[in-house]
């Protein structure tokens, strides 16, 4: 049966000692409470929640599934229960503002949380998941009657919230959306039409759920800049608050999928439903992105959950599992046959799992981080964590996902034959995490976002400004002999970075294809480059550690271990990536579409 | 009606329990720390006295170095309503932790000492007796059930061969098992609220007791590894085996 433990000892060698939480919320406004005893006090029991209530539920929530009769969806047992305990642990309520109800707590401190649900318990970990994003989505352009109707009630938990985006014909493409809000007489409107692939769009956990609806005024403009935002209820709120009568929005039915089966995923078909306006009328999409850069960096976190998952389990297998011998000789004469971690090619798929397992977990909670800034910063804080943001919020969504989704199938490797076998759950965690890598934007949107958006619109000035952050680290420790290695390594690829970006930058003029040709080999570069960073940082302190004294040598050691093993065996894929995006879109684009296959010729 | 509950801060109950290569103690570096599991049963049971009304206040103590404070805010967190850290070395024998309790539920005129019936690290089940004769209280040891009435105490102790249930009077010392009732998790609110919770130390000095112990340990070793079984080819060889090898049957 598959285990989690929260890894706390990670995670605050993470927050606390290579990123400084400590001094961070110390600066931070409004996060005088995230004292280091709080916060460990708050991890322990996010633990025990995660490791008792939420681990044991799912694989109930894989072979399950979610139920669906006559518009009502079922969650798998444990489900609704789990959401209770939930709830009365006051869980719901840990980034959001006191005035709602809310603790107040730094976002970055509810992300520490969120990854231990995450990794225990994906598919449930999505019901609250989706609610925080309503919630921050309220929170941020809702009015103040909006925030007290809706945002308490969410912030308590007693409901859940949606965000209904996609529709049958428009994942990616929101500008062509069809979604009618017709304005009432009473101020509301009369929204109609079909959205597909609600996540947590109908189930039983709670008795109401807020929809957060995109769609588009009678006298919209065309496209993006013709769409708003609405909040929809699921029953309809009366003026002292309470449940009213059913709106008249309902599923009309859940996909069949290939993994998060404990998650319902939704048709969500609004007849005429009363919804309200929440924003500016045709400004819906920019209200959208101000929270998608969180979503995404929600969505990188479900790439480090799948590796942390698989990564604690294929560890314990590779100690248990005896079979054959060490080729140098047996390292266990006394048992019949050595553990499989004798075995190097075991060993490198377990130190590729720690290697993205750990390395993401620094790359997520530094994120995290810049979201606290974002928020509660100075103007000039604000706007580098901005940028910075900016950068990496699409690096971390689909390079974390792609690696995780590498890591999850090792685990399954690790396992051999039994890996394929369901009662292991290695092959679940492999198909939970196959969808990170396609909604929330797949890869090769983020790969594009990155690129061109987000690097080439902006002349290279938001890549300047990280890899000066990494060039001044690196300037700084180049003095320690035995950082120099990691040091040397990771300058060198920081600058050719840039020079990969000034020479793609120089084809797009020519063809702007050369940017979709390059773009997932350059996202995939940039991936390795930002984790490479992050592990050298890992590296310095687990050295400055070592150095001065440790009880903890084994822990410290192994990041060291780690790094090299990234520097070494991982990093020189970046070699094939710039090979690869360097050779031109030609080799893409010159063949005919007709000539792709020949079947009936 | 006040209620003293005890509260040790041991090694966690998952963690792999190693010796010190000097077999002088367990090696608690770096290892995870928890409260003693039937503590907090015991801490368990007070909140719930307190939230039926029976109970006016839940006083948490614990008797060790700093990082019990841990511990207590734990307990704080979990519904009680103030905390005493006995500020002593960790690891005192069980007289000397007695007497401190018991000094402290004078103070504090206590009438009911909720404890759990042992600590998962040192095993000795005999701190709450202790502290009752200390007090010359009636005690109850093993609680499945408590019952509170009329300035009695009904308990249901789990005993060899099934459940005696005595009747005390208070104050008493109760001591949990581990079916007493399953214990909650702290909420995020309570965890935040039990920081501003009073926590007040005080010492055995403070306290008048002399803490000498009267227990020296003189090793520590871990259980022998378990190894491989053999078969045995008739029961004849089997009673030998048992009776000389084993010398489990005379």
């Amino acid at each position: 049966m598959p285990e989690y433990k929260a890894p706390l000892r990670d995670i605050k060698f993470v927050t606390e000692e290579v990123l400084d939480f400590p001094t961070h919320y110390a600066n931070l406004a409004g996060a005088e409470e995230a004292t280091p005893d709080m916060v460990s006090a708050i991890l322990e029991e996010g633990a025990k929640f995660a490791e008792r209530v939420l681990s044991p539920i799912n694989r109930v929530g894989d072979q399950q599934g979610c139920q669906f009769k006559d518009g009502v969806v079922t969650t798998p047992d444990g489900f609704k229960e789990a959401y209770q305990q939930y709830v009365e642990g006051g869980w719901p309520s840990l980034s959001h503002p006191e005035e709602m109800g809310g603790q107040g707590l730094p976002d970055s401190l509810g992300m520490m949380v969120t990854e231990m649900i995450a990794t225990s318990n994906w598919s449930w970990g999505m019901y609250p998941g989706l609610s925080h994003g309503a919630m921050n989505t309220i929170e941020l352009h809702g009015t103040e009657e909006q925030k007290h109707t809706y945002l308490t009630k969410l912030v308590s938990g007693e409901w859940t919230g949606t965000m209904c985006l996609t529709e049958p014909h428009c994942g990616t493409d929101l500008g062509m959306l069809k979604t009618k809000a017709e304005p009432q007489d009473d101020g509301s409107y009369a929204i109609t039409g079909t959205k597909i692939f609600i996540s947590a769009g109908e189930h039983d956990m709670a008795e109401n759920i807020v929809h957060i609806v995109l769609a588009r005024l009678p006298d919209a403009p065309a496209g993006t800049k013709g769409i708003s935002l609405f909040i929809v209820p699921k029953h309809n709120v009366d003026t002292s608050g309470e449940m009213a009568d059913r709106n008249q929005v309902s599923c009309g039915s859940i996909e069949h999928k290939m993994g998060i089966h404990g998650n319902a995923t939704c048709v969500m078909n609004f007849d005429g439903a009363k919804g309200f306006l929440i924003g500016e009328a045709n400004r819906g999409l920019n209200c959208m992105f101000t929270f998608m850069n969180t979503a995404r960096i929600g969505t990188a976190l479900q790439g480090l959950a799948h590796a942390e998952w698989a990564l604690q389990n294929s560890v314990a297998y590779a100690k248990d599992r005896l079979q054959m011998r060490a080729l140098s000789g047996a390292k266990s004469p006394e048992k019949p046959a050595d553990s499989i971690m004798v075995h190097p090619d075991v060993r490198r798929m377990l130190l590729t799992q720690k290697a993205f397992a750990e390395g993401g977990r620094a790359l997520i909670h530094y994120c995290s981080m810049l979201v606290d800034t974002t928020k509660k910063g100075t103007d000039a804080e604000k706007a580098e964590a901005d940028e910075l943001m900016s950068l990496l919020t699409p690096i971390a969504k689909a390079f974390l996902t792609e690696t995780g989704f590498e890591s999850a199938n090792h685990g399954l490797q690790v396992f051999g034959g039994h890996g394929f076998i369901a009662e292991w759950g290695m092959e679940q965690n492999v198909r939970d995490c196959r969808i990170s890598m396609l909604y929330e934007g797949t890869t090769g949107i983020q790969a594009l976002d990155l690129l061109g958006r987000k690097v080439l619109m902006t002349q290279g000035a938001t890549l300047r400004r990280f890899t000066k952050i990494v060039h001044k680290f690196c300037k700084e420790h180049k003095g320690n002999k035995r950082l120099k290695p990691y040091m040397t390594a990771l300058d060198k690829l920081n600058s050719e970075w840039g020079d990969i970006t000034l020479k793609i930058g120089m084809k797009a003029m020519r063809n702007k294809e050369e940017v979709g040709a390059a773009s997932v080999d350059y996202l995939m570069f940039s991936g390795y480059v930002v984790l490479a960073y992050f592990w050298a940082r890992m590296a310095v302190v687990a050295q400055t550690k070592l150095d001065e004294g440790t009880e903890e040598a084994g822990f410290y050691t192994a990041k060291l271990q780690t790094a090299t093993f990234y520097y070494e065996r991982l990093l020189p894929r970046t070699r094939a990536h710039a090979e690869a995006m360097l050779s031109g879109a030609e080799n893409l684009l010159a063949m005919e579409e007709d000539n792709f296959l020949f079947l009936n010729t | 009606m006040k209620i003293l509950v005890s509260v040790k801060r041991v090694i966690d109950y998952n963690v792999k329990v190693r010796v010190k290569p000097d077999n002088t103690a367990v090696d608690l570096t770096n290892v995870k720390m928890s409260m003693n599991p039937f503590c907090e049963i015991a801490v368990e049971e007070a909140v719930r006295l307190k939230e039926k009304g029976l109970a006016s206040e839940v006083v948490v103590v614990s008797v060790g170095a700093k990082s019990c404070q841990e511990t207590l805010r734990t307990a704080l967190a979990l519904g009680a309503d103030r905390a005493i850290q006995v500020d002593a070395e960790d690891g005192l024998d069980s007289l000397s932790v007695a007497k401190l309790l018991a000094k402290v539920a004078q103070n504090e005129a206590a009438d009911l000492i909720i404890l759990g019936k042992q600590s998962i690290d040192s095993d000795n089940n005999q701190t709450g007796q202790m502290v009752a004769a200390l007090l010359d209280y009636p005690q109850a040891t093993f609680a499945s059930e408590v019952v509170i009435e009329s300035g009695e105490a009904q308990v249901t102790r789990e005993i060899d061969g099934g459940l005696q249930t005595l009747l005390v009077t208070l104050p008493a010392v109760v001591t949990t098992d581990l079916r007493l009732n399953e214990p909650r998790f702290a909420s995020l609110p309570n965890i935040m609220k039990a920081k501003r919770k009073p926590l007040d130390v005080t010492t055995p000095a403070e306290l008048g007791v002399d803490v000498g112990s009267n227990v020296t340990v003189l090793s520590v070793a871990a259980p022998a590894e378990r190894s491989g079984g053999v078969k045995v080819a008739s029961v004849a060889e089997l009673v030998d085996k048992l009776k000389n090898e084993a010398k489990v049957v005379s």
